[in-house]
């Protein structure tokens, strides 16, 4: 492990307990919840930092991903098998644990798919479908490419809200906690909230450094390359096709378990988890936070979704977030916070900073 | 057997035939020069030979093997790197990342790799940085590693560009015009770099426009003009060929 | 399907087909004098309804629409002044940010002054069961209106584009910015006049559909995909090629509803645009490379 990138999510974790400890000691502990969400979200926008800050690609699609991990997780978690026990799969899916005799909300016994081969399914579906995206949106460029990924972000909306199995426009709720380790399950109940926190905060750690060890790779100065220059990339040998989709099934991946992870939190998911909308607030919140700077992505989302959630924008959240847009192509196109965090910070690794926009 | 064996390459864009019918060849331990007016189709040769655009007939032979229709990373991939006409350094990275970029071809960790930090990835980066210095010692910009790469002066990005083009350890390197913006001075000191270069074991196959340079530094000297090779030969037999002095000098009589 | 279908579904085809090809029309005005493409174009649309809606509770229906017509292009020209001008280096990422931030804000202040209310103007002639027959089909004489309308403002546009001194001012702003600022063009106020042009003609569609297919804040957003899928179907930068189209989108999506679930209905001009983007993004008749950015 490079320690100075070690410094650095050490030191996040730090900044996050005292946090809690704060929390916890001016009896605001329901905050905690909100940055739980946060904290998931985080992860979301950090994918999507990857692409378009390292990369140069716009992607107006990334809450599809999103969607396509919680509404899987949902689906599986809350598909009633009890009535099937008789068929020879059902038997044998329940023998070797993949699915799990439990309790819903109502008190009834179900037979449900168990959180964790539901979570892999979740991911590994998503990643599916960023590649059979990928492969073509991904040659495209500019215009081509935000509308592209604003269409497909748009199907993978419609297919929940005209679903009646994926709950229309309700969404689909009663999502049982996940078991993490024994003692510790993603939940929305308060007595788990303060492990909740931790358990995101982790995630996000771990997260953030296989994300950090891969911009300062040899892979990190491929995307790098590619956004700088994407003629010269190819001619030095950077196959840019390749690259740019695995960058883009990587980030898939990420919304993905914020998807899942999330959807047991709050056990719950709508359709609006899909909405262009969102996938424009997270796109806003890269371009604050600098594209190509992910800590500097990380602190501005957590900052925005917290003060999202709390409803400190109220009804005019989505104006927010539409001005904020503009505002910072306009005046901040390298994103605000790019270098006062670094700089106040004082142990960026000197590392590398992707090219603020493409050619 | 030539290490590039270039074939009745042909090319038209929407009618104009940028290409038509050349064919050359260039020996290992060369170095060539392709020169000629301006629209001649020097560029689009070099395109057509690095994989940037396909032909519309004729064969590219790399080492005896076919490359036509090879996608340009894969080009690079096998020994053949280029510069660019208007200097393609990458924009946001220091001088030494961009050389390091063009050892990709020459390492392999991949995105799971790099995101684990595995020790073969430590192994390896050492190793791409380690290379990278050294190239930019030989090439005598060492010093201007930690730079911003388009910040730099002129001279300074296609020294960059050209360390870069050699960090993957080509066997033949496409330069498209590497004097050009350069002073008598630079000029000569690229030549001095470019016979270094041939001695390090690599080919070189340039696009000039600077007769100067070009005379001083080839071995052999094609001659092309609307599209069409009219010579082939060593720098002192072309300087005298008519077709060649009246294609420069225009067709007027005095 | 019997006659009666066919001519109803085509009906419906077409008439929603020169909507979006008016849509497709204003992307194309904007990009040949910009360059950008302005994801807030469907906003304009709505922006025409609704303040004709308004000014309609005030002022008779012609009146009214003919104020939207002007109000929206203020709005169209006051957002060229005030956003697009301010970019400094309007490189193409920056510029799509923009644009839709600025279709949000336009939705936003949509929704706070409207609020969620579906609204709907009256019909021009006759009312919600008139109809003409046609082959056994009934067609609302609404339909004919934004037929006739939209075609209307389609010659008009070509031969604004085709003869007059200003419109062949904006198609050399369009081929060629620094030939035409050399020439003495005044680049400035033509970008602006393009965005007033573009907006203008999407509220004078949103007026005339309005009363077949009502108003709501949000229906801004799925219009600019449309939109933006005719203008990519018909060649970017090709305005008759857009008409055609349209046509072509709105009688395709029409015809879906009988063969698909009525919620895929906006998933079908999706679907084509995909399928464009990837197999031929010059469009059926543009003839430019679209990785042009």
């Amino acid at each position: 492990m490079r320690p100075a990138l070690l410094r650095q999510v050490v030191l996040f974790l730090a900044v996050a307990v005292v946090f809690q400890l704060l929390a916890v000691a001016g009896g605001q502990v329901f905050l905690l919840t909100q940055l739980t969400m946060s904290l998931y979200y985080t992860l979301v926008v950090l994918g999507l930092s990857l692409l378009m800050g390292y990369a140069g690609q716009i992607s107006l699609g990334q809450a599809g991903f999103f969607a396509v991990g919680g509404y899987t997780a949902a689906a599986l978690c809350t598909w009633d098998l009890a009535a099937r026990r008789s068929s020879e799969w059902v038997a044998a899916a329940e023998r070797t644990g993949l699915l799990t005799a439990r309790t819903d909300a109502f008190g009834a016994l179900v037979l449900t798919v168990h959180p964790w081969p539901s979570l892999a399914l979740a991911v590994l579906l998503s990643m599916a479908l960023a590649v059979v995206v990928g492969i073509p949106v991904l040659k495209l460029k500019g215009n081509y490419l935000a509308m592209a990924t604003l269409g497909v972000g748009t199907i993978v909306y419609s297919i929940p809200l005209g679903t009646a199995r994926l709950g229309a426009a309700d969404g689909i709720s009663g999502v049982p906690p996940f078991p993490l380790l024994p003692g510790i399950s993603v939940d929305g109940s308060p007595r788990s909230r303060i492990a909740n926190y931790y358990v995101a905060c982790v995630v996000l750690a771990v997260a953030m450094l296989l994300l950090l060890n891969l911009v300062h790779s040899r892979v990190g100065r491929a995307l790098r390359a590619i956004h700088g220059a994407e003629d010269a990339a190819t001619a030095m040998g950077i196959d840019t096709a390749r690259f740019k989709v695995r960058t883009f099934v990587l980030g898939a991946a990420l919304a993905a378990l914020a998807g899942v992870l999330l959807t047991h939190f709050n056990g719950a998911i709508g359709p609006s988890e899909a909405s262009v909308m969102k996938s424009v607030k997270y796109v806003a919140i890269v371009a604050v936070g600098g594209m190509g700077s992910l800590w500097g992505t990380l602190a501005a989302s957590l900052v925005l979704n917290f003060l999202s959630l709390r409803g400190y924008f109220g009804t005019l959240d989505d104006a927010v977030f539409g001005a904020i847009l503009i505002a910072v192509m306009l005046f901040a196109p390298e994103g605000i916070l790019r270098i006062d965090l670094r700089r106040t910070l004082g142990l960026a690794a000197r590392g590398p900073r992707a090219p603020a926009e493409p050619r | 057997m030539p290490l590039l064996r270039v074939s009745s390459l042909s090319k038209s864009f929407g009618g104009v035939h940028a290409v038509r019918g050349v064919s050359f060849d260039v020996e290992k331990g060369m170095i060539k020069a392709l020169i000629g007016p301006n629209g001649a189709g020097k560029t689009t040769l070099f395109n057509l030979v690095s994989g940037f655009v396909l032909p519309d007939a004729g064969e590219v032979r790399f080492d005896g093997r076919p490359i036509r229709g090879v996608p340009p990373h894969q080009v690079a991939d096998l020994g053949l790197s280029r510069t660019f006409q208007n200097i393609k350094l990458f924009a946001g990275m220091t001088a030494l990342e961009n050389v390091m970029v063009g050892r990709h071809v020459r390492s392999r960790s991949g995105f799971l790799a790099s995101m684990l930090h595995l020790p073969s990835t430590w192994r390896e980066e050492a190793e791409v940085r380690e290379r990278s210095v050294e190239l930019m010692d030989f090439l005598g910009i060492a010093a201007l590693a930690d730079s911003e790469a388009t910040s730099l002066a002129y001279g300074q990005q296609r020294a960059v560009e050209l360390a870069r083009a050699l960090a993957s350890e080509p066997r033949m390197v496409l330069l498209d015009e590497p004097a050009a913006g350069l002073n008598m001075r630079e000029t000569a000191e690229l030549a001095r770099l470019i016979g270094r270069i041939r001695d390090r074991g690599v080919t070189v196959l340039l696009v000039e426009h600077d007769m100067s340079l070009v005379m001083d530094i080839s071995d052999e000297v094609v001659v092309l003009s609307y599209g069409e090779k009219i010579a082939e030969a060593d720098p002192g037999t072309v300087q005298k060929d008519p077709q060649v002095i009246r294609i420069y000098l225009g067709e007027e009589e005095c | 399907m019997n006659l009666a279908f066919f001519i109803q579904y085509l009906v419906a085809g077409i008439t929603y087909g020169t909507i979006y090809a008016v849509v497709g029309m204003g992307f194309n005005i904007i990009y040949n004098t910009t360059g950008i493409i302005n994801f807030a174009q469907g906003e304009f649309v709505m922006l025409g309804g609704m303040v004709a809606v308004s000014l309609h509770h005030h002022l008779p229906l012609p009146a009214a629409i003919a104020g939207a017509v002007l109000v929206t292009m203020a709005v169209g020209a006051l957002i060229e002044l005030i956003f697009i001008h301010w970019l400094s280096r309007p490189t193409v990422l920056r510029m799509i940010i923009v644009t839709i931030g600025i279709s949000i804000l336009i939705r936003e202040a949509a929704l706070l002054t409207w609020g969620h209310d579906v609204r709907v103007l009256p019909y021009f002639t006759g009312n919600e069961i008139s109809a003409i027959s046609l082959g056994g089909a009934r067609i609302s004489p609404q339909a004919i209106w934004a037929v006739a309308v939209c075609a209307a403002m389609v010659l008009l546009t070509t031969a604004f584009f085709q003869w007059t001194m200003l419109g062949r001012q904006m198609r050399a702003c369009a081929s060629n910015r620094v030939g035409a600022a050399v020439c003495g063009l005044p680049i400035r106020n033509l970008v602006t006049l393009s965005f007033a042009l573009s907006a203008g003609m999407g509220a004078l569609a949103g007026c005339v559909v309005c009363p077949i297919t009502y108003t709501q804040y949000g229906m801004g957003t799925g219009l600019a995909i449309k939109g933006f899928t005719v203008a990519i179907l018909g060649g970017l930068g090709n305005s008759l090629g857009a008409v055609a189209a349209g046509l072509v989108l709105g009688v395709v999506e029409s015809f879906s509803v009988s063969a698909l679930p009525a919620a895929y209905k906006d998933t079908v001009s999706i679907a084509i645009l995909l399928g464009i983007l990837f197999v031929r993004p010059s469009g059926l008749f543009g003839g430019r490379a679209a990785t042009r950015v």
